[in-house]
């Protein structure tokens, strides 16, 4: 057991990939001696070496194009994108090549790529520093979705991406790096597919994921107070979704709302939402609902608050849910 | 396999310095710079005020007023000589550190701080002053500015574009298409790239092996390395570079050679990548001092110059940190302003909606607010 903030428990967990597979690099802008901006790389490049943790060129497309070719030559790159918004010269990368060389190579290449991307808002940061993309990578078959909602999660999902033989995108909930929680990095990890109960409850679900969990995790607090029981379910997986998990806990409480920061327009919500109507019709007793960004982009720091779903807009959800 | 990284020399052939560190006027067989003493008084004026500006901004930093600054400190010679070699005419495309070339622009600082402050994502019209929007995403602006230049040359326009891009930038696929581009039609741009030795935490020698300079020969155009803590090289070099582009023979790449001397933004710890060391170095070659100690050796201006140009930075400075503390911060409904020039009902619907859960808390204060979990 060690008490770890969610950015040490990152470190951790890729400390461990990388020891347990000598072909495992970590690779990215200021990862090296600097540690990344966010700390999460600290120490990697001190101890496994310069050759193993790349402090890259100011390259996106040639991060994960370079990851590409290492990875055919059978390294496992773990490749950091500095911030959400700094994905996209690496998107062509990523949507036409790393998501389809396994099915053009009729299954002969694996690309065993993880890219993280630490992304959504609440920090107070100037632009391109504050999206939630997942929906982009969701939405192109051959690439998996993940995301870690708590330090526990993030040291083992980590290394469960990096062992997995297919590109992972692995989103990291930034505004949440420094929450701390005990991890026990002894036990054994539930499965990288699966989603998890955060909490449960009987009245209402909440389905959620990243940096959303924490603010469902305050709002179900908050309700408890009121006499009402909610469910939280942390997806972790976005693509493919542990979808038995969703319906059950939505068939039990008859009340489903999904919570996210990305704008709601044409978002994974709305892939929740819709399958959650089609699989759980006769158990449910209002409509799902969706709480997220509005359809603007990410807004200026000083009224990020007024665009973030927090606990007031949930509670308000689970009133017109309840109220229907 | 070991690291190879080759030294980049800062001085040699091609390297343009009009004045030393030490405040010494010195010649350039390419690069005469004809300058009246009054114009080089105002140069000097230009730095000091743009100096005062970014530690004024620092300050509002560290006070909580701005999120963010990304200083320019050692960096005022390179921004002031290109700045003041633009003209009306022509259209600077800045990265998000050219504080120094909007003040030359005529923009006024305070304009810049929204940005920084999380008040705006910028906000102000690049038309005004011929001065685009800050550009966080490292290299987009060089092929806006390319595609400029293509527009000067298609309305017959007389003026040219300017790239500003840093020496990670040159790293980036946006900027070498670009040079491609500017190269292939010829465009009236000049490339003026601020090598301050660092991106972030890598060491230029991570982005190249040759000198940045040098790169413009392989795409075609030519390339120049000049000192960038040298206010006057870097006019005479930009201004040559402006004339050639406007004149019709087609881009260059400026590589002003220089220094970051403070953290790469607020949010940044050098300590952890580079040696204080190299700091001192770079403090002999301070690009305001080196005018100061030429305007003083050669008794071109005195004790009330100087004095009178530091009040009215000073008063500059005050005038910045009174508009920043007073800056509004926008209301919740304005998110939904500027996102199409057409509307869409899409957004009508959304604001509508958002306007009617704030009215629904119409006399009492959100739960979010209570429990004080709105803000981490
Ligand atoms: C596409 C993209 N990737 C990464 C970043 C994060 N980032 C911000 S500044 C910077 C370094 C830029 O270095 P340089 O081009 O030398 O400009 P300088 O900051 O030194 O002026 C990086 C990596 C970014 N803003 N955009
Ligand atoms: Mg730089």
């Amino acid at each position: 057991m060690a008490t770890l903030t969610l950015a040490k428990a990152l470190n951790e967990g890729l400390r461990k990939a990388m020891e347990n597979d000598p072909k495992v690099l970590v690779m990215g802008e200021d990862v090296g001696q600097l540690g990344g901006v966010f700390r999460v790389t600290d120490g990697l490049s001190k101890d496994f070496g310069e050759d193993r943790v790349i402090d890259t060129p100011l390259a996106e497309s040639g991060i994960i194009g370079t990851a590409v070719g290492l990875s055919i030559r059978g390294f496992r790159p773990v490749c950091e994108i500095q911030f959400d918004g700094f994905v996209f010269p690496a998107f062509d990368q990523i949507v036409t090549q790393v998501a389809k060389m396994h099915y053009r190579s009729s299954g002969n290449v694996k690309l065993p790529i993880t890219i993280r991307i630490p992304y959504g808002g609440g920090i107070g940061a100037v632009e391109h520093h504050s999206e939630s993309p997942e929906a982009y990578f969701a939405h192109t078959p051959g690439l998996k979705v993940v995301t870690c909602s708590n330090p526990a999660d993030a040291y083992w999902m980590i290394q469960q991406a990096v062992a997995c033989d297919d590109p992972i995108v692995f989103f990291e909930p930034k505004r949440r790096y420094w929450d701390k929680a005990e991890v026990d990095t002894d036990s054994s990890p539930a499965d990288l597919w699966s989603a998890r109960i955060a909490r449960s409850g009987t009245d209402a679900t909440l389905i959620t994921y990243g940096p959303s969990v924490r603010t469902c995790l305050e709002a179900s607090a908050a309700a408890a107070e009121e006499g009402r029981e909610l469910e939280v379910v942390d997806l972790r997986a976005l693509s493919p979704i542990d979808w038995e998990t969703v319906f059950t806990s939505a068939r039990k409480t008859g009340h489903a709302i999904v919570v996210a920061e990305a704008p709601v327009y044409v978002s994974l919500a709305a892939e929740v939402a819709a399958r959650v109507t089609e699989q759980c019709f006769y158990s449910l007793e209002s409509p799902v609902l969706r709480v997220g960004g509005y359809s603007t982009p990410y807004p200026a720091s000083r009224i990020e608050e007024d665009y973030l779903p927090d606990l007031d807009r949930v509670l308000d959800a689970v009133d017109r849910a309840i109220g229907f | 396999m070991t690291e190879v990284l080759l030294p980049q020399p800062s001085e040699g052939p091609g390297f343009v310095q009009l004045l030393t560190p030490e405040g010494q006027r010195v010649e350039h067989p390419d690069y005469a710079l004809d300058i009246s003493d009054d114009e080089i008084k105002s140069l000097y004026r230009d730095l000091v005020m743009v100096r005062r500006i970014d530690t004024e901004a620092t300050a509002l930093q560290r006070q909580g007023q701005l999120g963010l600054w990304a200083s320019l400190l050692g960096q005022e010679a390179a921004q002031v000589g290109a700045g003041r070699a633009l003209t009306e005419r022509d259209f600077a495309f800045p990265t998000y550190r050219e504080h120094g070339v909007a003040y030359c622009k005529g923009v006024d600082p305070v304009t810049l701080l929204g940005l920084f402050r999380g008040a705006s994502q910028g906000g102000w019209d690049p038309n005004e002053n011929g001065f685009g929007l800050y550009t966080i995403v490292i290299g987009s602006q060089t092929l806006h500015a390319t595609g400029y230049a293509m527009g000067i040359q298609r309305d017959g326009g007389d003026g040219a574009a300017m790239a500003f891009f840093g020496d990670g930038a040159t790293s980036q696929g946006d900027v070498n298409e670009a040079f491609v581009w500017a190269g292939s039609f010829n465009a009236p741009i000049v490339f003026f790239c601020q090598n301050n030795q660092w991106a972030i935490s890598e060491p230029v020698e991570r982005q190249s092996h040759i000198p940045l300079y040098r790169r413009a020969e392989g795409f075609g155009f030519p390339g120049v390395r000049v000192d960038g803590n040298d206010v006057l090289a870097v006019l005479a070099v930009t201004r040559a570079a402006l004339a050639r582009a406007r004149e019709g023979s087609g881009p260059s790449l400026v590589e002003a050679y220089t220094y970051r001397m403070a953290p790469h933004t607020t949010s940044d710890d050098p300590s952890r990548y580079r040696l204080a060391a190299d700091l001192e170095t770079w403090k002999l070659k301070d690009p305001v001092e080196r005018v100061k100690a030429y305007l003083s050796r050669h008794g071109v201006a005195d004790a009330s110059f100087f004095a009178d140009v530091s009040a009215a930075a000073d008063e500059l400075a005050a005038h910045v940190r009174a508009a920043c503390i007073e800056m509004a911060d926008p209301e919740p409904l304005s998110l939904f302003d500027h996102v199409y020039a057409g509307g869409s009902s899409l957004l009508d619907e959304e604001r509508a909606g958002m306007a009617a859960y704030l009215a629904s808390f119409e006399g009492e204060s959100p739960a979010a607010a209570k429990l004080n979990v709105g803000a981490h």
